[in-house]
Order: structure tokens, then C-alpha cells, then sequence
């Protein structure tokens, strides 16, 4: 697959297989005379909804999985059915190797007092506390004293930047203000998995970028297990490090931005690539030539990590093929800059820009 | 749906269906109404009363219940032997002793005695221990209290609204009498409450429980406050805490409905927060859900509050002491300038409780201020100063006084500055140079108006009323609708009350008529100037605060004794909610439709007609709900100054020892009466929020 899955540690934080969400009277028993094989259609007439169909994948640590759906594929379910706010029909969740769904209710408190955050649309506050009540909420939970628990908050609230209204209930902050108050509380208890259902998304767009930038700064600086679910394709190319595309409950495709860019797999996930300008979220890594013996470099060495557009005109401006290196300065391949016209003007060859 | 566009050929009748189904309807009516002539022999004029034999069989059940039914053995310290007493006794008179304890334990803190120490040993020991009686506190320390009270909880407004309520009860010679009523109220306040939260949490846990619950609310909504005295009598006997049970009953279920309303409307991704936060099911429910829920609580908390208050004067009937008691006193013997500064000092308590308990629910607090001992618990030390110096003022005023009233000590009941005398002389006033046009004025609406409508409402055949209100079911909401409002009134008309019923409809409906018309004019204006709207709303959330009898005094002292005096007063209390519900029916209505109207070119009047109306229609019709539901507890409650409807019913079997069974039958009565109104207008203005896409 992808190079980045090679730099993961092999243990999977979050592990689901075959995890089946349906709602409806008879989910059971349908599902088990589906043997395996669910349509959505037939479910339907028996008063069945197919939430999560068969979804099958592994979140590893420190990487973040963007889930992205329209309305009504099934994305927050699927968050629902591994953060266990909804009980999962059928499958297997396992978080950092312990069985979720075989959790009794002790268990799961325990284990989202210390190792899950989530984040909400909505956002999800509590009216009546404070900023800082509301940071301070999961520790209070937890049981830490109110002192230490309003000191910690406080960091919280210097870490989302919003010192100085600690003291400020929600309805008098912004709903940008309320979302960072959220994510603060989300991370108050230093989980090691953070889920954020479209955490952005009731926000206008210019905010939603200053918090998209925000979130960003953030995840460099703590390096969360993410599952970030979004109906916004750009965002997920802009956050994720793998992106899931989900559409009827079915997870259509799995894979990094850019083979998901470059090679849709199905019809439907294409409709969501056509129209993105590859030289925008493509990193030089997933566009540039192997290198064979004897190339004629230039002095110009690039990284793997940058997006092409932003070292695309330094590129044209050499004759001779560019280095590509990565973060530890090995040559990993070369770039000509006609294959960087290539990239940036001849919008219909995928095949030949392929990984 | 299918949906035949109408073309232009459609005539009249399928283009207004339901509106000529309801002519149809009307001449039907009339058609019965002048056919079916009054002859007591005649079923269609009136039903026999066929439950006439009811009462007796519920006076007998509740006597068995009460002295028969599973009798226990019991010890009597007193004869020093086993006596036997049926269970229900037994418990209802330990539930009754324990509510009589905690009353009389913080009226005595309050204003002395010594029954909470009776209660602990014996009237023997009181008698031979002159020392052993609890000392009042001075009026001053309790009034210090609440200023304090009132500064830590919301600042120096509350203080001063507080200091002043305080000041105001004690100048004017009620501290007694308010005290009892407070302590009436500090015990079936917080009961109510908490039970209302109870039974609300658990119908909001369990469908079973709310789908159980759901018909005593309703019953209890519309139930008038009477009719709950004589089944608390019979079971509780006479007495403050009867009173205060009563009140409690009475209390009770807005708070259920509300507390479960709130829990209702958190949304579910708060809940998830909580549940991801690690929250377990308790702190789910008590840091989650009912803080969340706290509007829709506070609101329930505040009609307690309301209700303990307007039950204060009501709750007297069947023994409770304080500034009920004698404001019914006063109304009795016609003392308009005394009623007036009772009335005075029970809305003030309401106040000052709500606010309070408003403001406690509101309040901050600071975790980062580094507070010393002092600092943290300044209140408390500023009170304790307090007490003592009030108290050492209070023994000064011994030497002041020597031989009059301390007045800063107590203040005996009247024995304070009155304005009596003012209002008197303002009454008498009135009477002297008003007397004709007032007379004339009452004299005129009676003969003329009053008379006649209900002459007519009595010249109505049981048949024809059965038409009209099934028809109207039946247009509304079909076969259901129509089966349930007939089964409601049938309950009526099988009992022996049927025409005294006619006489609740004419006044409440004729109430109602004025209060509509009157709130959506006031109503409609005011929306239409924001300054206005809110000043409207904040008028009416005050006058709600008065407690219902309040209404009778100023209309008393204008046209004294008569069906007139009732019905302004049920026009003034009723017509609240229709300002209320109107005002905010279109200030809903979305602005972009306004400003649709406007870039039409439709002027202020059309504007008003074709979008305002229309849209805010559903919810100003709940409004027409809530003034019907006012207008009958109004007009029951307006039996305290004589009229011949069910009412009066209800206050004579409060008299009766076997009134049981005819107190809860009437109550029945006007609760039907006002669920069959109340099931019309909502399955109504629900179908009209659908088709208009508001729900």
C-alpha cells in the first residue's frame, strides 16, 4: 500500500472487523439469515436501516483516519459503534487490544475516564457551567479534587487560547469560541484516542479554516490517535493521514489522500476527486520518479512532504531533475520538471502520475 | 399524499370543506335547540342522572378505606393498652404528624412557641417548666437574614427587594400571620419540588411510568383547587398540614410535567458528551440531564412557589393559619383596605422566594480567588454579628418600650402602621360618587347581557350541546376526537349537576370570549414594537405571580358582591395568558416572511391579517387553552364571593361530612369541562402547526 502504513507500528490502537450496525425491530435475526451478505435495500422493506455495513479497518497510533460521508452513510455511527455510544449488531472493536464490546459498564467508564475525548457537531456544552466548569467537567467526573481539577482546566483553556474568558458561559461565546471550549474538554483528561464527530462542520468557513489550522497545531503538538469523522471532502484531505469514504453504510475505500486522489476505486468516490486540483493536496512524494543510476541532478533539493504547488515553480525553473528527499535527508527519488507540467496541466492522465 | 389541485369550477362547499361542514353543524344545533322542548321526562333535553348514587358509593369506599379496611394493632401510651386501627389511618396520621412537626418546627423558629418542644416531651412538662418555650426570633434578624441572603445570592437589588418585602410585612402588623403562611410554605415547597423532580426523572427513565402518569396530570391540571380540600380532610383531617398537603397535591404535577418536559428537550449529543466524559448513570442523570434541564426546572419551581402561595388563602377553608386565614377574613367582612395589604404582603413573599430561589439556582462561583477562612465564609460571620445585635436591639427596646409594643422585637398582628383607612374613604368615595354609573353599569351587563347567555346556556337541550361539541370533535379530529369530548361531557350529564355545569361554560366561556378578544388586540400591537413586547411580558409575568384570588379585591371594592366582580376578575387573570401566548406567536412568526409581506406591498393592517395571524395561529390558539383553563379555576375560585355554579357545589360539600364523594365528582366535572376544551384546541393547533410546516 502506501508508504506512510510502513512508518505505522504494527499495533493497531483501534482494530474493527466486520462491525454491522442496523436499526430495526429484527437487526438480528435479518442479519444473521444475510449470512454475511447485507443489502440495504432488502433491510429497508423489513423496517431495517443499515447504519454501518461490514467495516473492516485498523486506526494506528498516532495516526489520524478521517471517516468522510454524506448525511445519512453511516459515518457517525460507525463513531458511535467504537466510542460504544450505540451498541454494535454484529463484528469484533477491539481498542488497544481489549475486546469493547465484551466491556461491562464499569470497564467502558473506566476506560473513557482515561482514554477516550470526543468532540461534538453540536458542540455539546453544558449550559449551566462556565468555560472553565466545562473543561473541568470529565475531571470532576473522575473524581479529582476541584482544585486540581480547575487548575488543569486552566491549562486547557490557555492551550485552546481562550485565557480571559474562562469565566463566560457558552451562550456568550462564538460557536468557533464554543467548538475550542469542546476540544479543550475532549482533551482535559489526556486521552490517547480522540474522536471528533465534524467537529467543524456548524461553523462558517473562514472559521472553520482558522479552526482546521488550529486543530492541526494542536495534533502536531500531541499526536493523538484520531478518528475524525467529516462530510467535508477537502478538510479530509487536508487533515487526514488516511481517509475512509463511506457511502450506504459501506466503506467504498480506504487509503491515503492521495491514492484516493490519484486512484479512486469506485465511480462514487471519483465524483468526490474529479474536481480537486491534485497540485493543491498532492505531496511531491506521490508524484515523483524512482531513481535510477546516473540522473544529471540539479542543485535543487525538494522534500517528499511538500504539496506540489508550493515548490512547483521553483521545479520549473530547473532544467535538470530536482531531489526528493525525506525528513532525513535520503534521496528517495527525482522530478523533472516536465513531468511537473505534466502534473500541474494534463488533467486527464492519472495513470502515468500513479505511485 | 394525494392532493387534488382545485380547479377553478370547484364550488363553495369542497373549497371551504371544513367550514361548511360546520355550518351544517350550527343549523343542526339550532334546529335541536328550538325542536326539543324542556320536559324533564325527555332524554333529549336532559340525560337522567344516572350516577346520582356515585357520591354515596365513594363517601362509603373512603370511609371503609379509612376506618375498616385492614385493621393493625396499635399501642396507645395513653390508656396503656392495644387498640386496633385500620392501617390507612395509621399511616395517613403519621404522615400528617410528621408535615405538622416540620410546619410547626420553622414557624416556631421564626415566631416562637412551644410545641416543637411538646413534641419532644409532653404538655405536662411545658406546663410545669414555664422556661420551656422557644423565643422568637426579633423580627429584625429575620429581615437582616433575607437582606444578607439576598446580597450573597444575587447582589444588592435582591437585598434591597428583600429588606423591603421584609420591612413592609412587619411595619404593617402581618409578621405573625406571614411567618405561619412562610413556614406553610418552606414545607410544601420543597416537598412539592422534590417529588416533582422524582416522578419527573422516572417517567423520563420509564415510558411506563409516564404513559401511567399521564392521565392524573392532565386531570390534575384542570382539576379547580377546591375540590382537592374534602378527600385531604377526610384522610388527613383539619390543620396546617393539611393544608400544606393539599398544597402539595396541588403543586406536585406542573412540576413533573416540566421537570420531564426539560429532560426531554437536552439534546442527545450532550448526553454522549457526558457518557464519553465517563459519566456514570447518577452523574449522567444529576450533572448532566437535570442541570441542562434547568430552565424547564426553574419554571416548574416558580409555579410551585405560585401555586403554595395561591393555595395559602384556599388551604385556610380547611384550617391553615397565616395571612390566608385572614385575608379571607377580610374579604368576608368586606374590609377592602386590610385584603389589599394582605394581598400585598403574600405576593411579596412570592416574590422574594422566586428570585431567591432563581438566583440560587444562577449562582457563580470563583475557584481561583485564594479566600482565607473569613473571606470564604463572610455571609455567615455577617449574619452571626447580625443575630447577636438584633437581638441585644431587641432587649434595648424591652427599656424603650417599657410598657407598650417592642417594636423592635415584634410587632403584633395589626397592631402596625394600616392604610386601611385610606382605602376605606377611597372606597367609600367611590361608592358615593360612582355609585349610579357603576350600579348602572352592573345592573345594565346583568340584565342585558349575563341574564340572557345564561338563560340560553340553560335553554340548551343535553342533546343539542352533545351535537354541537361531538360535531366539533368530529370535524377537528374525526371519529377519536368526537368520542372523546362525548365521553367527557357524558360524565357530566349523567351526573345531577348538569345545568349547574351550563352555568361554569356561561361564565367561563363568556370570560373567555372577552379575554380572547381583549389579548389579541393588546397582543397584537404590542408585537409589533419590541420595547412593547417586552414590556408586555414582563407585565404579564408579574401579574402571574399574584396569586388568582388576589384578582377578586380591586373589583370587589368596585362592584361588590356579584356575578360582575367574578367575571372582570376572571376576564383580568384569563386574559394573561392570551397577551402572553399571542405576543409571542408572532413574534415568532420568521422575519423573512414579514419582510416577503412588506416587499409585496402589504400594508401594517394586511400584514397583520394575511401572515402574523395566520402563522402565530397555533400557538396563540395554546394561549386560548391556557385562558379557558384560567377563566374556570378563576370562576370556581369566584364561589368565595357567591355564585350558583359548580363552584358553589364544591365549597358546600367542603361543609359536608360526607362531601367526599360530591368534592372529587364536582372537581371531575370541571376538569372534564376543561379537557374537553383543552383536547379540541390542541388536536386542532396541532394540525394546523403541520400544515404549516412549524412543528
Amino acid at each position: 500500500m502506501s508508504t506512510s502504513s510502513e512508518t505505522m507500528p504494527k499495533e493497531p490502537v483501534i482494530k474493527c472487523e466486520s462491525v454491522y450496525k442496523i436499526f430495526g425491530e429484527n437487526a438480528d435475526k435479518m442479519l444473521r439469515a444475510a449470512n454475511g451478505n447485507v443489502d440495504a435495500a432488502k433491510f429497508q422493506e423489513a423496517g431495517c436501516v443499515v447504519g454501518v455495513n461490514n467495516a473492516s479497518f485498523e486506526v494506528y497510533k498516532g495516526e489520524m483516519l478521517v471517516v468522510m460521508g454524506l448525511s445519512g452513510s453511516g459515518k457517525s455511527t460507525l463513531l458511535r459503534c467504537i466510542s460504544r455510544l450505540t451498541e454494535t449488531t454484529a463484528g469484533n472493536i477491539h481498542i488497544d487490544g481489549q475486546d469493547l464490546l465484551a466491556m461491562n459498564n464499569k470497564q467502558l467508564i473506566e476506560l473513557r475516564r482515561n482514554k477516550m475525548g470526543m468532540v461534538f457537531q453540536s458542540f455539546a456544552l453544558l449550559p449551566h457551567k462556565t468555560v472553565l466548569e466545562n473543561i473541568a467537567f470529565p475531571l470532576q467526573i473522575k473524581g479529582i479534587s476541584t482544585r486540581d481539577a480547575m487548575k488543569r482546566a486552566m491549562d486547557m483553556v490557555e492551550l485552546v487560547s481562550l485565557d480571559g474568558r474562562q469565566n463566560y458561559f457558552p451562550r456568550q461565546l462564538s460557536g468557533g469560541q464554543q467548538q475550542r471550549v469542546g476540544i479543550a474538554r475532549s482533551l482535559a483528561v489526556e486521552p490517547d484516542i480522540w474522536f471528533l464527530d465534524e467537529p467543524f462542520s456548524a461553523l462558517d468557513p473562514l472559521i472553520r479554516k482558522e479552526m482546521q489550522d488550529e486543530f492541526m497545531r494542536l495534533q502536531g503538538v500531541l499526536n493523538k490517535t484520531i478518528l475524525f469523522v467529516t462530510h467535508d471532502f477537502a478538510e479530509a484531505l487536508r487533515l487526514a493521514d488516511r481517509i475512509a469514504i463511506m457511502k450506504d453504510g459501506v466503506i467504498e475505500q480506504i487509503d491515503t489522500p492521495a491514492n484516493i486522489v490519484l486512484n479512486p476505486a469506485t465511480e462514487y468516490v471519483s465524483k468526490f476527486t474529479e474536481e480537486v486540483p491534485r497540485e493543491k493536496v498532492l505531496k511531491i512524494k506521490s508524484v515523483m520518479d524512482p531513481i535510477t543510476d546516473g540522473i544529471d541532478f540539479s542543485d535543487l533539493t525538494i522534500s517528499g512532504d511538500a504539496i506540489i504547488e508550493t515548490v512547483a515553480e521553483a521545479v520549473l525553473a530547473q532544467t535538470k531533475p530536482v531531489r526528493v528527499i525525506d525528513e532525513n535527508n535520503n534521496i528517495i527519488g527525482s522530478l523533472h520538471s516536465d513531468k511537473m507540467i505534466h502534473i500541474l496541466f494534463g488533467k486527464d492522465d492519472n495513470a502515468q502520475a500513479g505511485a | 399524499m394525494h392532493r387534488r389541485v382545485p380547479d377553478m369550477g370547484t364550488n363553495f362547499f369542497t373549497k371551504h370543506r371544513k367550514l361548511s361542514q360546520f355550518v351544517i353543524l350550527l343549523i343542526a344545533f339550532f334546529a335541536l335547540v328550538i325542536l326539543v322542548k324542556p320536559n324533564e321526562a325527555n332524554v333529549l333535553w336532559r340525560f337522567p342522572s344516572l350516577l346520582a348514587s356515585l357520591p354515596g358509593i365513594i363517601n362509603d369506599f373512603a370511609e371503609n378505606l379509612m376506618f375498616n379496611w385492614f385493621p393493625i394493632q396499635v399501642y396507645d401510651p395513653h390508656i396503656e393498652e392495644y387498640e386496633e386501627v385500620a392501617l390507612l389511618r395509621e399511616v395517613t396520621r403519621g404522615f400528617s404528624r410528621g408535615v405538622l412537626f416540620m410546619i410547626e418546627f420553622i414557624r416556631e423558629v421564626l415566631i416562637g412557641g412551644v410545641k416543637t418542644i411538646v413534641a419532644f416531651t409532653s404538655w405536662e412538662f411545658v406546663r410545669e417548666n414555664p422556661w420551656a418555650a422557644w423565643p422568637a426570633l426579633p423580627w429584625t434578624v429575620v429581615s437582616g437574614g433575607a437582606v444578607i441572603l439576598g446580597y450573597a445570592l444575587n447582589g444588592r437589588n435582591l437585598a434591597l427587594l428583600a429588606g423591603a418585602a421584609t420591612v413592609y410585612i412587619s411595619v404593617f402588623g402581618q409578621w405573625h400571620p406571614a411567618m405561619e403562611t412562610l413556614s406553610f410554605v418552606l414545607v410544601a415547597a420543597p416537598v412539592s419540588v422534590l417529588l416533582g423532580l422524582l416522578f419527573g426523572i422516572l417517567s423520563y427513565k420509564s415510558h411506563a411510568v409516564e404513559v401511567a402518569l399521564a392521565p392524573f396530570l392532565n386531570i390534575a391540571q384542570t382539576m379547580p383547587h377546591f375540590s382537592y380540600l374534602v378527600p385531604v380532610t377526610v384522610f388527613f383531617g383539619l390543620g396546617d398540614h393539611a393544608g400544606a398537603i393539599a398544597t402539595i397535591i396541588f403543586a406536585t404535577p406542573p412540576m413533573i410535567r416540566l421537570t420531564l418536559l426539560g429532560l426531554k428537550k437536552v439534546p442527545v449529543e450532550v448526553v454522549e458528551a457526558g457518557l464519553m466524559n465517563g459519566s456514570n448513570d447518577k452523574q449522567i442523570l444529576f450533572k448532566v440531564l437535570v442541570p441542562t434541564a434547568r430552565r424547564d426546572i426553574l419554571i416548574g419551581v416558580n409555579q410551585v412557589i405560585m401555586q403554595c402561595l395561591a393555595m395559602a388563602v384556599i388551604a385556610s377553608f380547611i384550617g391553615a393559619k397565616g395571612l390566608g386565614f385572614n385575608l379571607l377574613l377580610a374579604l368576608n367582612q368586606l374590609r377592602i383596605g386590610q385584603a389589599l395589604e394582605l394581598g400585598i404582603c403574600i405576593v411579596l413573599i412570592a416574590v422574594v422566594l422566586d428570585k431567591l430561589s432563581l438566583a440560587y439556582a444562577n449562582k457563580q462561583t470563583d475557584y481561583f480567588a485564594d479566600l482565607s477562612f473569613a473571606q470564604r465564609h463572610k455571609y455567615a460571620l455577617v449574619f452571626a454579628v447580625f443575630f447577636v445585635g438584633c437581638i441585644a436591639v431587641a432587649l434595648l427596646g424591652q427599656l424603650i418600650f417599657q410598657d407598650g409594643i417592642n417594636y423592635l422585637y415584634l410587632i403584633p398582628h395589626n397592631k402596625g402602621i394600616t392604610t386601611e383607612l385610606f382605602w376605606q374613604s377611597g372606597v367609600d368615595w367611590m361608592v358615593d360618587n360612582w355609585y349610579a354609573g357603576l350600579q348602572g353599569f352592573n345592573r345594565g351587563l346583568i340584565v342585558n347581557v349575563l341574564q340572557p347567555m345564561k338563560n340560553a346556556y340553560l335553554a340548551m337541550p343535553v342533546s343539542a350541546t352533545f351535537l354541537l361539541v361531538m360535531g366539533t370533535g368530529c370535524i377537528i379530529g374525526g371519529i377519536r376526537s368526537a368520542l372523546i369530548v362525548g365521553g367527557l361531557l357524558l360524565f357530566i350529564a349523567l351526573t345531577e349537576w348538569w345545568d349547574r355545569a351550563l352555568i361554569t361554560m356561561y361564565m367561563a366561556s363568556f370570560s373567555v370570549i372577552i379575554s380572547v378578544t381583549f389579548g389579541l388586540i393588546v397582543g397584537s400591537i404590542c408585537a409589533q414594537y419590541t420595547f412593547a413586547s417586552k414590556a408586555a411580558l414582563l407585565a404579564c409575568d408579574t401579574l402571574q405571580t399574584f396569586p388568582s384570588f388576589i384578582y377578586l379585591i380591586p373589583v370587589i371594592m368596585l362592584f361588590g358582591v356579584t356575578d360582575t366582580s367574578v367575571l372582570i376578575a376572571v376576564i383580568i387573570y384569563a386574559t394573561i395568558p392570551a397577551v402572553r401566548y399571542t405576543i409571542e406567536g408572532i413574534r415568532n412568526v420568521p422575519p423573512s416572511l414579514k419582510e416577503a409581506g412588506m416587499m409585496s406591498g402589504a400594508t401594517a393592517f394586511q400584514r397583520w391579517v394575511k401572515i402574523d395571524l395566520p402563522l402565530a395561529f397555533p400557538h396563540i390558539m395554546l394561549g386560548v387553552n391556557q385562558t379557558v383553563i384560567f377563566a374556570l379555576f378563576m370562576v370556581i375560585i369566584g364561589a368565595m364571593i357567591g355564585t350558583d355554579d359548580l363552584g358553589q357545589y364544591i365549597l358546600k360539600a367542603l361543609s359536608d361530612k360526607q362531601g367526599i364523594g360530591n368534592g372529587l365528582m364536582l372537581g371531575l366535572c370541571v376538569a372534564f369541562i376543561g379537557l374537553a376544551v383543552d383536547h379540541l384546541i390542541n388536536t386542532w393547533a396541532a394540525q394546523r402547526k403541520n400544515a404549516l410546516g412549524l412543528s
